[in-house]
């Protein structure tokens, strides 16, 4: 027991994070899901973050409200922003959505009410390791529900194939929107946890840097199944810590990963029918033998 | 001093074009979103500087020694990453990933090689004339800068109109597959195209460089920001709207800067892209491009 309170007082930070960061890998899951690149991820996730850290900090609102609010702000702006962006596909969603998320951050950065570039800072330490673990296992509990729902079948039919979605009835648009705000809602929600156990937060963790990060871990672990983005985040969050020795050559390993998953495994690491198939062709191999 | 705002103006707007020239003729061409760009423009900067500083080379061949490395270096993404992806006929997303994983390696070596801290070049080195019109002050470093931000568009403009090269690169960013069929070298031109997309980029590395002499790891991921502005504003692909967009950029971003505040001009240059892309999702000169289903 005590080994265990000595490895938790160092990594429990650690395994925090990893929650944090599946969560996010999670909303971008979803809005790929429906064939949508969104790079705005990250800013819902500050929105979030945000606005939870000044609810409970101003405000002095319960922990649960202020988790709550860290999930509606950023849903009313993803609905406000994404009727008219979400027109937009492909390519030119990704520069949409990277362009908003550059707004969100210059406005941190020069907003009074946010603290500007030194952020906030004492923000009441309030999530704990069963926050984490229930939120992550409710989302993903609803997001495996999502999938195998009208909702769920619909996203991948637009995603698919939007004209032949559209022929068969789905409102494409609608959809679209719906996946983009509940995606938001997702990251806005893992910001508000992130900041109640970080104590600071700072315009600097909601940048383009930070929507590439949770593109790679979504794209590493793979987008054909849920176990996927939460795999690719656990890796990511885990690997600089193993790869201290290198120091300022750390991210270097992050990039060559994202090169490699993308040249050789394009569903990326976990592939549930790729698994299948292995298993099948050792089955063939052994019932082969005589 | 409006006319002193204007050019500061023309200085930064002629490198953002150049930045964007490279990049949309990489989109246009090879249809790839090159995100790997901003690293090729550090690569660029960083080797001028090493060219001045450990080989006292004269900053005409330090701007050469930029052109070729970041050539070279595009040239290597493509031999290795986008060929491989090409002939997989990876969806538009996928060439995008690979190119952030680039940008990720290579800032993270240029920190492990040449540390965070910022470098400069030499002040001898450096141009000190300046013309007095007035109250206007035109100093022969910014001349220079335009005037080879300038050249190298011409160039470029130059063979893209007259030469049987930027003809067959034409037909290619028509249909590479009809382009193929008329007998000419896709490949090789596509490999051409990354070479001088990266070698345009690079020299717009050692000019910003030069004109706010600072080089850093990190100085990629803005430019980058504003070059997929630029080329937004300007239609993706589009060679003549990278450069009308990046003098315009340059300009909305030194008047917010001068007249609203110093760090409002970004956000008014995303803010800006952001309203084009719901209004003209093809940019201002761009035509509106069949969407394929």
């Amino acid at each position: 027991m005590a080994a265990f309170a000595d490895f938790w007082a160092t990594y429990s930070t650690l395994v925090y994070s990893v929650g944090i960061h599946a969560l996010l890998a999670l909303s971008l899951w979803l809005t790929l899901s429906c064939g949508l690149l969104s790079l705005a991820n990250a800013a819902f996730m500050g929105i979030g973050a945000y606005t939870a850290a000044l609810l409970t900090l101003n405000l002095h609102w319960p922990f649960p409200a202020a988790l709550l609010g860290g999930a509606v702000a950023p849903a009313v702006v993803a609905l406000i922003i994404g009727a008219p962006t979400l027109r937009l596909s492909g390519v030119y969603l990704a520069m949409a959505t990277l362009a908003f998320g550059e707004v969100t951050r210059i406005l941190i950065l020069n907003l009074q009410i946010t603290g500007g570039p030194e952020g906030l800072n004492g923000i009441p330490l309030l999530t704990t390791g069963w926050h984490i673990v229930v939120i992550l296992a409710v989302a993903g509990y609803g997001l495996a529900r999502i999938r195998r729902s009208r909702l769920g079948r619909a996203f991948e039919a637009i995603r698919e194939d939007e004209v032949a979605a559209r022929l068969m009835g789905i409102n494409v648009e609608s959809h679209k929107l719906a996946a983009f705000t509940l995606g938001a809602v997702l990251a806005g929600v893992a910001g508000a946890l992130n900041a109640h156990f970080t104590f600071f937060i700072s315009p600097r963790e909601y940048g383009f840097e930070n929507a590439v990060d949770i593109l790679t871990m979504t794209i590493l672990g793979g987008t054909t199944s849920l176990i996927g983005p939460v795999l690719g985040a656990t890796i990511l969050t885990l690997l600089p810590e193993l790869m201290r020795f290198l120091h300022a050559y750390r991210l270097a390993v992050n990039g060559l990963i994202l090169v490699v998953v993308v040249l050789f495994l394009p569903t990326g690491l976990w592939d549930a029918r790729r698994f299948r198939q292995l298993l099948k062709n050792r089955r063939a191999r052994k019932g082969g033998q005589p | 001093m409006l006319e002193q705002q204007l050019i500061n103006a023309l200085t930064l707007g002629s490198v953002y074009a150049l930045f964007a020239l490279g990049f949309t003729l990489v989109f246009g061409v090879l249809e790839v979103i090159n995100l790997s760009h901003g690293a090729v423009f550090m690569v660029g900067a960083y080797a001028a500087i090493t060219a001045v500083t450990r080989f006292h080379a004269p900053l005409g061949v330090a701007i050469l020694a930029a052109l070729v490395v970041s050539g070279l270096l595009g040239l290597t993404i493509d031999a290795l990453i986008l060929r491989r992806l090409r002939a997989r006929k990876a969806p538009h997303l996928i060439p995008m990933i690979a190119t952030l994983g680039v940008t990720t390696m290579v800032t993270s070596a240029a920190q492990g090689l040449f540390g965070v801290e910022v470098q400069r070049f030499p002040e001898a080195m450096l141009p000190t004339g300046e013309f007095v019109f007035g109250e206007v002050h035109l100093r022969t470093l910014e001349l220079g800068i335009v005037a080879v931000a300038f050249l190298l568009m011409a160039l470029l403009f130059g063979v893209m109109r007259y030469t049987r090269q930027g003809r067959a690169l034409r037909a290619i960013a028509e249909s590479p597959k009809a382009a193929a069929l008329l007998g000419i070298n896709v490949e090789g031109l596509f490999m051409l195209t990354s070479f001088t997309a990266a070698a345009l980029g690079g020299v717009a590395g050692v000019l910003i460089g030069l004109n706010f002499n600072a080089v850093t790891p990190m100085m990629g991921a803005p430019i980058l920001h504003k070059g997929i502005a630029v080329v937004i504003l300007g239609g993706m692909g589009d060679i003549r709207g990278a450069l009308f967009g990046g003098l315009f950029l340059g300009c909305a971003e030194v008047l917010s800067k001068a007249y609203l505040s110093s760090q409002m001009g970004d956000a008014v240059a995303f803010g800006l892209l952001f309203l084009i892309l719901l209004v003209r999702p093809a940019g201002l000169f761009g035509r509106v491009l069949e969407r394929k289903a």
